[in-house]
């Protein structure tokens, strides 16, 4: 544990870990300081572990007598969402995408060009591709009118493949470094305890007041934002299997009504998510820069624009897809969509899921601690 | 915040708050709720480091009937007084000692209502669970959370404000001179509230209280807590209780700030190890008692040593008893090499050693770290470890080095149970109150009681901001 080999942000986490375990006057506010009670020096793994449990409601930063200006200059928050940052390029697999998290801006933009470019050069490939996208369409099937049903489903497929094998090898590598007695992923309660931890998204209450957020005052402003993002997401993710389902299983070719099972979900969801993302938006435009790590900024913005297309172009397409504009909205929705997954584990969407696995830890750990 | 809301010192004021921690706080708040019209609190310290010592703490302790979410069970009011009496063993004014634990009765209901927020007791300090309050995120957490009410209820705050001088004719005060961003101004009050805490950062005054010595103290807390308003009162005649001497001394790391170190920088190895002074001799016995109980000890202990400092030497088998400190211990594979990393002479300190070594011991299995009834003690040794006493003989060798912390002082103004400050002739100042630090030696002649100097703050420090507004 040479000291020289560790990176700035592993020593300065490593330093502020110190000092906060000297002090633990921030224990009731969250995950983070119970593990780090259960340790008195702290290996680079330690840290990576304690750095993803964190969620950055900042309680720590203003409660903290020895947050700048102190000469201790600990800014907790800070130091884990650097450390964060580190952790997401390194478990990224395969490891050669890690640069894409440091120019996330521009990976995220050129992903989404070339996905819709695509997207429309596929449609262009199809016999009267043109005519089709202008082209106005009703009733069942209309959208294969301008993308073809079966490389449709082949080519999202593999990309949400992509992502779900990504993910895996991510969280297989993070999970090693984390747990050095190879205690097994789905022993014991661990995930039924961070199932519910992150259903109710514990840890963006902080002590049960809320996140300090986006500033010294108390507020569960961000934490409701999460809850719409992350329950529009599910509902958005049910109304794609249902509608997959309906499509493909039972035969009943999009699109649907507007009071079909797979819109309402959808159109509830996307409209949750749209509300969310416009609303962590306006928190971080708003929020005090001093517990932030500036480096995050762009991923985390490339991110919400992202997901915010994905819902804005999906519910346009709701309103226009009997117009002639539908070709072309669908074209531009399923390019961003594919963009999305195609970038899902290259970018913001990846602190779930190394969240979900330090909970894990998190609450095996303190199992076996009784 | 920002230009506009800034208060206008060239106004009267119905109640001025000297301090902005805990004390000035209470005040400030129960002066607005009990009807005054304007309030206004000066800090001496920029915003960001606001609170004073208070900004430190991590409990309080107030009697209570029976034990809630946060308390494990109920302090009754005898066994609070009967604690008081026996840490200050009588050195106390007993009708405001009394009244200070009946005030407390249930007041962590009021300190939530005005933006505390409770935890459990933190793991580790479970002797506490029953009769201290902690505060969820320590006391700049409360502080915060008592800034953000005073301000909804519509106090005034002027950060960087810090008051040089008093005027006081007859007993009544009419207005105080204080320094604002290098500007002399006076603000004229109705009544004031003196709530500005010790003089434990006023290292001219400790020298001449404690000697030569007291320059090499490190002071625990703000800097800003310098006295000067205590000295300004007891120039223009305040009686005041207790002896500049006493104060609440412990060693902490030799290796801390000079100021606001706070509480990362105590040590809890004494008992487990040996401490030597410069000279590499030991100098009292390092298992006389449990630790917390002793804690307060060692500060005066070290500070009597040459250069006010010492070295507690630990070894393998006690690195992991106590809680994690801020600074890494120093670390040999010898003795001889862990001395020269002291620069202490290696040949005396591993003589130390030898002969603690030689006398210590007995059935190692009867070892019980922090249990008093530990049997472990020297035989022939001179001065004695009386427990906890096994040779320090497994590498590495683990070195702290020790100087003394002061975390406040004692003396104090006298009041009466109004807050009043008595002026000479036991007269009570009309319009001059006070609360915290600044009066604990009231009820606090000696010794010490975890969670009580808050409790001193917030009891005084209501009655003190009810009886300003009602003047
Ligand atoms: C590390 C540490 C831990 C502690 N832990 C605990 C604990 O857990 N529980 C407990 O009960 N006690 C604890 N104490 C003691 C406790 O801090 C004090 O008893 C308590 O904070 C005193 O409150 P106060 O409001 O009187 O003074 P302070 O909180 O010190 O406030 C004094 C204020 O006055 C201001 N001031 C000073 N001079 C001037 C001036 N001339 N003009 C204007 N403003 C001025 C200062 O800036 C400061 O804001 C601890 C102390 C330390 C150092
Ligand atoms: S953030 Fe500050 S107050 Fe909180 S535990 Fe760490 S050192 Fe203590
Ligand atoms: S920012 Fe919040 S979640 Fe992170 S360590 Fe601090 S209190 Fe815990």
């Amino acid at each position: 544990m040479s000291e020289k080999e560790r990176s700035e942000a592993l020593q300065e986490a490593g330093r502020v870990m110190t000092i906060c375990n000297s002090c633990r006057y921030c224990e009731g506010f969250c995950a983070v300081f119970p593990a780090m009670e259960l340790r008195r020096t702290f290996t680079d793994g330690d840290l990576k572990y304690l750095s993803n449990l964190c969620h950055n409601c900042r309680d720590c930063y203003y409660a903290c007598q020895f947050a700048p200006p102190h000469e201790y200059n600990l800014n907790f928050p800070q130091a884990m969402a650097n450390l964060r940052g580190e952790t997401y390029r390194e478990f990224v697999w395969p490891g050669f995408l890690a640069p894409l998290f440091k120019r996330n801006g521009l990976t995220i933009f050129l992903a989404t060009l070339f996905s819709v470019l695509g997207v429309y050069l596929f449609a262009r490939m199809k016999e009267n591709g043109v005519e089709n996208i202008l082209g106005t369409w009703t009733g069942d099937g209309s959208f294969y009118t301008i993308i073809p049903e079966h490389e449709l489903l082949i080519s999202f497929s593999i990309v949400a493949l992509w992502a779900l094998i990504a993910f895996i090898g991510g969280i297989w590598k993070f999970w090693k470094t984390i747990n050095p007695t190879n205690e097994k992923f789905f022993s014991g309660s661990g995930n039924k305890g961070a199932l519910m931890d992150v259903l109710r998204l514990k840890y963006l209450e902080g002590g049960s007041y809320g996140c300090n957020y986006p500033d010294e005052k108390f507020s569960m402003s961000r934490r409701y934002m999460h809850h719409l993002i992350f329950y529009g997401f599910f509902s958005c993710l049910a109304s794609t299997t249902i509608a997959a389902v309906m499509d493909h299983v039972l035969g009943m070719p999009a699109p649907y009504s507007w009071y079909s099972l797979p819109v309402i979900l959808g159109t509830l969801g996307g409209t949750a998510i749209i509300i969310g993302l416009i609303g962590m938006i306006y928190l971080k435009t708003n929020q005090d820069q001093r517990p932030l790590a500036a480096e995050g900024m762009v991923m985390d913005y490339g991110f919400i624009i992202l997901l915010l297309l994905v819902n804005i172009t999906g519910l346009a397409l709701l309103f226009v897809r009997d117009t002639p504009l539908m070709g072309s909205l669908l074209i531009l929705h399923l390019g961003v969509v594919f963009a999305f997954f195609l970038t899902l584990p290259c970018g913001k969407f990846v602190h779930a899921i190394y969240r979900y696995v330090a909970l894990v830890r998190h609450n095996q750990e303190q199992a076996n601690r009784k | 915040m920002t230009k506009k809301n800034k208060p206008d010192l060239e106004r009267t004021w119905d109640v001025l708050v000297i301090g902005g921690g805990n004390a000035a706080l209470c005040a400030a708040m129960s002066a607005k709720e009990n009807g005054a019209g304007s309030v206004l609190v000066l800090e001496a310290s920029p915003k960001d480091v606001r609170g004073g010592n208070s900004r430190h703490t991590r409990n309080l302790r107030y009697m209570h009937g029976q034990g809630n979410r946060f308390l494990t069970g109920p302090y009754p009011e005898e066994e609070f007084y009967n604690d008081l009496l026996q840490v200050t063993k009588g050195n106390t004014n007993e009708e405001l000692a009394r009244f200070t634990v009946q005030q407390s009765n249930d007041i962590g209901d009021w300190m939530m209502a005005h933006g505390c927020m409770f935890q459990p007791a933190m793991k580790g300090t479970l002797s506490l669970a029953r009769t201290n309050g902690f505060f969820l995120g320590g006391g700049k957490a409360l502080i915060n959370g008592y800034y953000r009410t005073a301000a909804k209820l519509g106090v005034a705050v002027s950060y960087e404000t810090e008051v040089v001088d008093l005027e006081i004719e007859d007993g009544v005060f009419t207005s105080a001179t204080v320094v604002h961003k290098g500007e002399k101004k006076k603000i004229v009050a109705k009544t004031v509230v003196l709530a500005c805490g010790g003089f434990q950062a006023n290292l001219d005054w400790l020298e001449e209280a404690w000697g030569p010595e007291a320059r090499n103290f490190l002071v625990r807390g703000t800097p800003f807590d310098k006295g000067t308003v205590l000295r300004l009162m007891q120039n223009k005649g305040a009686v005041t209780i207790g002896d500049p001497t006493q104060g609440h001394m412990v060693a902490i790391d030799g290796r801390s700030p000079k100021y606001d170190g706070g509480i990362v920088t105590r040590l809890d190895c004494v008992s487990f190890g040996i401490v030597l002074n410069k000279n590499c001799e030991r100098f009292y016995d390092e298992g006389e008692e449990i630790w917390p109980k002793r804690y307060a000890i060692w500060g005066r202990l070290v500070g009597q040593q040459p250069e006010q400092v010492a070295y507690c030497i630990i070894d393998a088998k006690s690195i992991d008893l106590f809680m994690p400190s801020v600074f890494p211990p120093v670390e040999a594979g010898t003795i001889e090499e862990l001395a020269a990393k002291l620069e202490l002479d290696p040949i005396k300190v591993k003589e130390t050693v030898d002969n603690f070594n030689r006398t210590a011991g007995g059935d190692l299995s009867q070892f019980k770290p922090g249990d008093i009834s530990d049997p472990l003690s020297t035989q022939g040794l001179e001065p004695p470890k009386t427990h906890w006493a096994r040779p320090i003989d497994k590498a590495p060798f683990y070195a702290y080095p020790l100087r003394p912390g002061i975390t406040f002082t004692y003396l104090s103004l006298k009041i009466n149970t109004r807050a009043q400050v008595i002026m000479a002739g036991d007269k009570p100042a009309e319009n001059i109150f006070a609360a915290g630090e600044l009066v604990s030696g009231n009820v606090l002649g000696q010794g010490y009681m975890a969670g009580f100097g808050m409790t001193i703050g917030t009891v005084f420090g209501c009655v003190a901001g009810k009886e300003a507004a009602n003047v």
